[in-house]
């Protein structure tokens, strides 16, 4: 293994958009059996690079060599049938057709002509089991969760007799269980000879499971490493190319003290609030002020939790008062009107509208607020933007171009200049940092703290429980759709104790059924 | 040099560029086989050409493809225009036939005004069908093209109602200013809509409807109220339409007033630019469309292709001008160099699906 050569090599590799240079002479290695990271901030070329690997666009410059030949793929079916596969962050399949069809879409099974259905579905199971994953294939896609549909793209991505899989954010949408469980097939994958290139936000992540790491820093190459020479704090700094002074002031903040906040009047009280088949009776308050975290896994109803409390679902049952007041959210409408936000955890589908521009997807809530008889004059949507895309940084600072143009994290600033320009009085974000960059996050983290100390009540949820920790005055966990559990977030609280609660809770609920 | 480039190259890139061109095609094809197409004369006051009969001919199918605009942009559809076409014309037409004094004014507005309130109704079914009840507006607005034309028979007694009232006539035949008032109608209602939408914020709000229901909703957006106004829009221009569509032969005929309108209203949206997915809705775009598409009904009959054979000869001519007005086929049909804007490359893709 010594003298190995990398199975694909990309030299000099230069893009550049009108306005924007994407690459610039960016090197590339990857080597058969190894996962490597590629590491960067959102706009740092790490998608740009897998586009142009995989055919989506083509180069300005530079080469590509794949297996010892060099190669230009005009699409991501040329690139897979030539051995490089691509599973992206956002899953990309047919949520009304079969799991089997899925794997097999486009090269299905023949038998005289027509598509061997029995052979379709044997292969599927087959390849399934080969992940572990105990699905029915005749079943359509659409009944399975987020992450179980990952794995069908990472299926159906290796089902192709890969060389080089190109694994775009693929955790992104997993929980912690089935994060070890895509790395036991990654691993699995890399000893069969397949070259992982692998995308991801989670630190954590590269370091469990990368062996080198390439990092992209506005469009250039900073450098290629492998894991074990450098430690996590270098490899963020080499992403942002700067001292990670923000980071660090908000960990060295003591924990959030407040005593003052819990007495008076809640500005939101759910008591015994509940839908059915969607989340079982809970009880939650909220002050002004205060952040409350919503910890638990994936699916354990910490969204259904923000949906009943928006308005975004009705509830079945239960009482809600906002600033005392007994009240009935019917729709999003209604909430919005008690000064409520919600930003959803699915920024494509339940956030940005992506045709319409910054400034329209900024002034949305505003504007829907007002009614369409009362616009906002353009005088004034100008200043709004202006202050807000400042404020939040949101990059490429031009406010007419369309939302869907714009980066993972500045299309999640958008959102949430959306919210804060209504001058809600409680913002619920779900998930707000997830699939962005640390900077982002950093900065993201770091408005949730001053608006609470303006007064502004956040339920913030989290797969991210270090996050939660370090924002939260107090945390609720849930788990299998119910709240187990509120603590309050002192010296005794750290994440080993939330995951116990989350943990020990499942344990009583086995014992009971 | 370089700098004419560019301009032309912000012209071409235009979203109305293509469709102008087909325009200015057409009518140049029309010039070559008739030298005298283009010839306007004044007569008694009134001008006259082949350029105003378009005009004026494509006054009803703006009115309805404006109205279609709107419902297309919310991502739905309206099938019903035809037959509220033939509806509103035969009340109107109707009320008018049982007067004693046909020429009176009065009782032309009471017809119209009778005529467009049913309409109205009408739009409002099919709003509570799509809005409220949730049925697929294809469906729903399917129901009322159907049973629309029965309705229309049912108000004319399956007869073709005859009339002889001038001023109901005018607003077919009418002339203002010299020119055809059916024109300054399909206009003022242009202008009309686009004020509403532009100066408010309706417009945003019907685009962020049509582009994202859910995240609309989500931003407190009540789309339903939105969605059920589009389709009385739509059917209150499409009533308008009728009462052209019947002036112009001073009779009302239920099954064969407004008949096909709504392909030919849908036509001119695409040909305008407004993606069928819903979202970005353009008004200039479909009132091109529609003079595209009227221009081509009145070539066909001007270069005396028999009637058998007009449809298919329209069918190639907007499948033509369909691919030219996509950027995806053009850019493999002039090979361009790399570096295309990535944005643009995403906005196309959703755009190519639309002529297709």
């Amino acid at each position: 293994m010594t003298e190995r050569h990398p199975v694909l090599t990309m030299t000099g590799i230069s893009k550049a958009f009108p306005g924007v240079r994407a690459l610039h002479d960016v090197d590339f290695r990857l080597f058969p059996g190894e996962v490597h990271a590629l590491m960067g901030e959102n706009g740092a070329g790490k998608s740009t690079l897998i586009k142009v690997l995989t055919g989506v666009y083509g180069i300005d410059s530079g080469t590509i060599i794949l297996s010892g030949e060099p190669v230009s793929f005009r699409g991501p079916m040329q690139a897979s049938a030539g051995g490089v596969s691509t599973v992206y962050q956002e899953v990309n399949l047919c949520a009304n057709l079969s799991v089997a069809e899925n794997i097999f879409i486009g090269r299905e099974p023949r038998r005289f002509g027509a598509v061997w259905w029995g052979e379709m579905r044997r292969r599927a199971r087959a390849l399934l089991t080969r992940l572990d994953l105990d699905i029915d294939v005749n079943a359509p896609l659409a009944s399975y969760s987020l992450a179980v549909q990952q794995m069908v793209a990472i299926a159906r991505a290796i089902d192709v007799q890969a060389r080089v899989l190109v694994l775009d954010e693929p955790t992104s949408s997993l929980d912690t269980g089935e994060v070890a469980q895509l790395f036991r097939i990654m691993r699995q994958l890399r000893d069969e000879g397949i070259a992982i290139l692998f995308v991801t936000h989670f630190l954590d992540q590269v370091y469990g499971i990368a062996d080198r790491i390439t990092v992209l820093r506005n469009g250039s190459l900073v450098g290629e490493y492998t894991t074990a020479e450098l430690s996590q704090l270098g490899l963020v700094e080499k992403m942002i190319g700067k001292e990670l002074d923000v980071l660090e002031r908000l960990d060295e903040q003591p924990k959030r003290e407040l005593a003052v906040l819990e007495r008076g009047t809640p500005f939101l009280d759910a008591r015994e609030l509940s839908r059915k088949g969607s989340v079982a009776p809970f009880s939650l308050t909220i002050h002004a002020g205060e952040v409350v975290g919503l910890a638990g896994l994936l699916g354990s109803g910490r969204t259904e939790v923000a949906r009943l409390l928006f308005g975004a679902d009705r509830a079945d049952h239960g009482d809600l008062s906002v600033d005392g007041r007994g009240t009935t959210l019917r729709n999003p409408v209604g909430a919005i009107a008690q000064g409520i936000g919600f930003c959803s955890e699915n920024r494509r589908l339940e956030g940005i509208v992506g045709e319409l521009t910054v400034r329209e997807n900024i002034i949305l809530a505003l504007q829907a607020a007002r009614g369409w008889l009362r616009p906002v004059a353009r005088r004034r949507q100008d200043e709004l933007v202006d202050k807000y895309v400042k404020a939040l940084s949101i990059r490429p600072a031009n406010p007419e171009i369309p939302v869907a143009n714009l980066s993972g994290g500045n299309q999640q600033k958008v959102l949430l200049a959306r919210w804060l320009i209504t001058e809600p009085r409680l913002l619920i974000l779900d998930e707000p940092t997830r699939g962005i960059d640390v900077g982002a996050k950093a900065e993201i983290q770091k408005l949730v703290v001053e608006l609470s100390d303006g007064g502004m009540a956040v339920l913030f949820i989290s797969a991210e429980l270090e996050e939660v920790l370090r924002l939260s005055h107090k945390v609720a966990v849930m788990r299998d759709r119910t709240l187990v559990s509120e603590l309050t977030n002192d010296e005794s609280v750290d994440s080993d104790r939330i995951m116990q609660t989350i943990a020990s809770g499942a344990g009583e609920e086995r014992a009971t059924t | 040099m370089s700098e004419w480039k560019s301009r032309f190259r912000a012209l071409a890139g235009h979203r109305l560029f293509w469709p102008v061109v087909v325009l200015a095609v057409m009518l140049l094809a029309n010039t070559v086989y008739r030298p005298g197409f283009l010839a306007v004369q004044m007569r008694d006051g009134h001008l006259y050409g082949s350029l105003v009969d378009i005009l004026r001919l494509s006054a009803p199918l703006i009115l309805v493809a404006l109205g279609m605009t709107l419902v297309i942009s919310t991502g739905g559809i309206d099938l019903s225009v035809g037959s509220v076409c033939a509806i509103s014309g035969a009340v109107a037409c109707l009320y008018i036939s049982k007067q004693p004094d046909q020429d009176s004014l009065g009782a032309m507005f009471t017809a119209l005004a009778m005529a467009l309130g049913l309409a109205l109704v009408l739009g409002a079914w099919n709003g509570v069908l799509v809005a409220v009840i949730g049925i697929q507006p294809i469906i729903a607005t399917l129901i009322l093209m159907v049973a629309g034309r029965g309705l229309a028979q049912l108000i004319t007694e399956g007869q073709i109602i005859t009339i002889n009232a001038d001023p109901y006539r005018a607003i077919g035949l009418g002339h203002f200013l010299t020119l055809p008032l059916a024109i300054f109608i399909a206009l003022g209602a242009a202008l009309l809509i686009a004020a509403i939408t532009r100066r408010s914020a309706l417009g945003m709000i019907i685009e962020s409807v049509g582009g994202n229901a859910e995240a609309s909703r989500l931003a407190g957006i009540r789309s339903g109220r939105i969605t059920f106004l589009v389709y009385v829009v739509s059917a209150a221009c499409a009533a308008v339409a009728g009462f052209m569509i019947t002036a112009n032969v001073s009779s009302a005929d239920g099954n064969t007033a407004g008949l096909w309108i709504e392909l030919d209203a849908i036509l001119a949206v695409v040909i305008g630019g407004t993606s069928l997915a819903g979202g970005r809705f353009f008004l200039s775009g479909t009132i091109l469309g529609a003079l595209i598409i009227q221009t081509l009904t009145t070539s066909v009959y001007a270069m005396s292709i028999s009637p058998q054979t007009a449809l298919l000869f329209k069918a190639v001519v907007v499948i033509a001008v369909c691919l030219i007005n996509a950027p995806a086929f053009r850019a493999k049909l002039v090979r361009r160099k790399p570096g295309l804007p990535p944005a643009d490359v995403s906005g196309d893709q959703r755009k190519e699906r639309v002529p297709a």
